[in-house]
């Protein structure tokens, strides 16, 4: 019969010899391995403890950027929503008015601003559609809840700390992956 | 004159048509269709003496007519240059007219301030498609972009000026089918902008028209400005009894929301002709004061073309399968887990966006998101 793979072993079937009906060897041999391993390196960190450097393509959550004055980028385009392949972004735009000049970059802004953590599937091509630097991917988790509506990320869950009020936040916040 | 007209026979990138004299390249050109129709930013066949400004349409003219083969020199507008018998036109097939057109489009998007992501216009505006499709990735302008000031046009027209290509198109519009003309071309040259000479609402009749020729987003609907983006909105044919127009319009819905009216628009991105046979321009009434989903009887959702981005989502013909739970669980309905409403900010019930005369601003988002 011809073998299905070129790795078929074919499976001994002759009487054990002495030194193998003794066991002790066999046993001595696996204790051995097990020793180096315990001596080796290991694969495993004690994460909350110890953290791993994120790679520089890793997306995480999501976090609405603010230009070097503080004023919000986003302009509710909708270019985010609609790359969304898991429709999680939803958001609803404004007009600025006379005053707001300091809180919002462009004439438009979002008013609301809405990501369903639920639904994300962390793909980040709302960052590749943003076409005002205005959303990115932090190098953070999603936080673990047992409540559903915790889960709905508005725009004060969002938006990253103010680069003048809370400059330390802000430079946390924007990590290596947004564009400076 | 019993006699029968004379047919002049012209080729289009090799596609031979039969038209009546007087037929310009361009209408000949859309007589066959498809990918030779040269794009056109100004020309609009439904207002007389509109064309000959934006220079998209060029063409190549390889044979002027039967009786005198010669190719015309330069390359034509062809929206201003009518058909000879015998000519032959090249559009697509012509690497010099491609050339041409990516300069003229350069050109447009020299004072252009390219700001699509704020633009109420992004996703149905001509400039949009003729850069995508003709236009260079980048700009070598390195001056400034013109700036206006700003003219007020009203509670239903929004102007920016910084926007327009200046095809003309509204100018003609007020002219034809409103009964006052307010509004035009002020100034030359880099100077020229559509304003009212002194300041004045555009609010006669027919003027909200100039909303759907602009093939930009310098003239935008005041009422649906910044309240959601053309392509989340879902657009459905519908019509009502109106004394002043034809009352055929295309609705622009959310939901049972309507957030914007717009005319009947047809692959050129002209005004449809209505069912009595003219063209379908719409009254202001209609267009900015019926937007209830009462006000309207729904014909269905129109046709959109499959390359454009306002098709997203919209899947005509769509059934939805029955709800099989129910039964299974001897009438129980399974426990909905979160009901999204309770949690999300967006799109609360009580704030009817389209209601809102203008665009919605920070104090109609009551709680606080400064």
């Amino acid at each position: 019969m011809p073998t299905l793979t070129s790795r078929a072993k074919q499976v001994d079937r002759r009487p054990m010899s002495l030194a193998e009906k003794l066991y002790l060897p066999a046993i001595f041999k696996g204790m051995a391995i097990t020793m180096i391993h315990v001596f080796k390196k290991k694969a495993t960190i004690n994460y909350p403890e110890q953290k791993r450097p994120f790679s520089p393509v890793f997306r995480g959550l999501h976090i609405l950027n603010r230009d070097e004055e503080g004023r919000e980028r986003c302009t509710a385009c909708g270019l985010c929503a609609v790359a969304c392949p898991a429709e999680a972004i939803t958001m609803e735009g404004a007009e600025r008015q006379p005053g707001e000049e300091h809180l919002y970059r462009e004439e438009k802004y979002a008013a609301k601003y809405e990501i369903n953590m639920l639904r994300c599937i962390f793909c980040g091509l709302c960052e590749e559609a943003c076409p005002k630097d205005a959303i990115y991917l932090s190098e953070t988790f999603a936080p673990s809840n047992f409540n559903r509506a915790s889960f709905i990320y508005g725009k004060e869950e969002l938006r990253i700390p103010h680069p003048k009020e809370d400059p330390e936040g802000y430079k946390k916040a924007l990590g290596n992956r947004a564009k400076k | 004159m019993a006699e029968e007209k004379k047919l002049f026979k012209v080729t289009i990138d090799n596609i031979t048509i039969e038209v009546e004299p007087g037929t310009s390249i361009l209408n000949a050109a859309r007589k066959i269709g498809g990918d030779v129709v040269p794009p056109a930013m100004c020309y609009y066949s439904k207002l007389k003496d509109s064309g000959g400004k934006c220079r998209t349409c060029l063409v190549r003219v390889a044979a002027g007519s039967t009786a005198d083969p010669r190719p015309m020199p330069k390359l034509v507008a062809s929206c201003r240059t009518n058909v000879m018998d015998g000519m032959i036109v090249e559009n697509i097939t012509s690497p010099a007219v491609q050339e041409a057109r990516k300069g003229v489009v350069e050109f447009l998007l020299i004072n252009h301030p390219l700001d699509c992501p704020i633009c109420d216009q992004a996703g149905e505006c001509h400039l949009q498609d003729l850069s995508y499709e003709h236009g260079a990735e980048s700009t070598r302008y390195e001056f400034n972009r013109r700036t206006f000031k700003k003219h007020d046009l009203g509670p239903y027209i929004q102007l920016h000026m910084t926007r327009c290509i200046l095809c003309y198109r509204c100018v003609f519009t007020a002219d034809q089918v409103t009964n006052k003309r307010v509004h035009g071309v002020l100034d030359r040259g880099d100077h020229s902008e559509i304003a009212t000479y002194i300041e004045k609402n555009l609010n006669n009749d027919f003027i909200g028209n100039v909303i759907d020729v602009c093939p930009v987003g310098a003239l935008t609907d005041k009422t649906f400005r910044f309240k959601n983006r053309v392509w989340f909105t879902k657009p459905v044919d519908a019509h009502r009894n109106c004394d002043k127009c034809c009352g055929e319009v295309q609705l622009w819905m959310r939901g049972d929301e309507v957030f914007r009216v717009t005319a009947r628009k047809d692959e050129y991105g002209e005004i449809k002709d209505s069912s009595k046979g003219s063209t379908g321009w719409i009254c202001n009434e209609c267009r900015f004061e019926k937007k209830n989903a009462s006000d309207w009887v729904i014909e269905g959702l129109s046709n959109i073309s499959r390359h454009s981005v306002i098709s997203q989502g919209k899947y005509p013909g769509l059934v939805k399968p029955n709800e099989t739970v129910v039964e299974v669980m001897n009438g129980h309905a399974p426990r909905l887990m979160m009901n999204i409403h309770s949690v999300s900010e967006v799109n609360k019930p009580e704030i009817e966006l389209s209601k809102i005369a203008g665009p919605a601003h920070s104090s109609d988002f009551n709680s606080n998101n400064a």
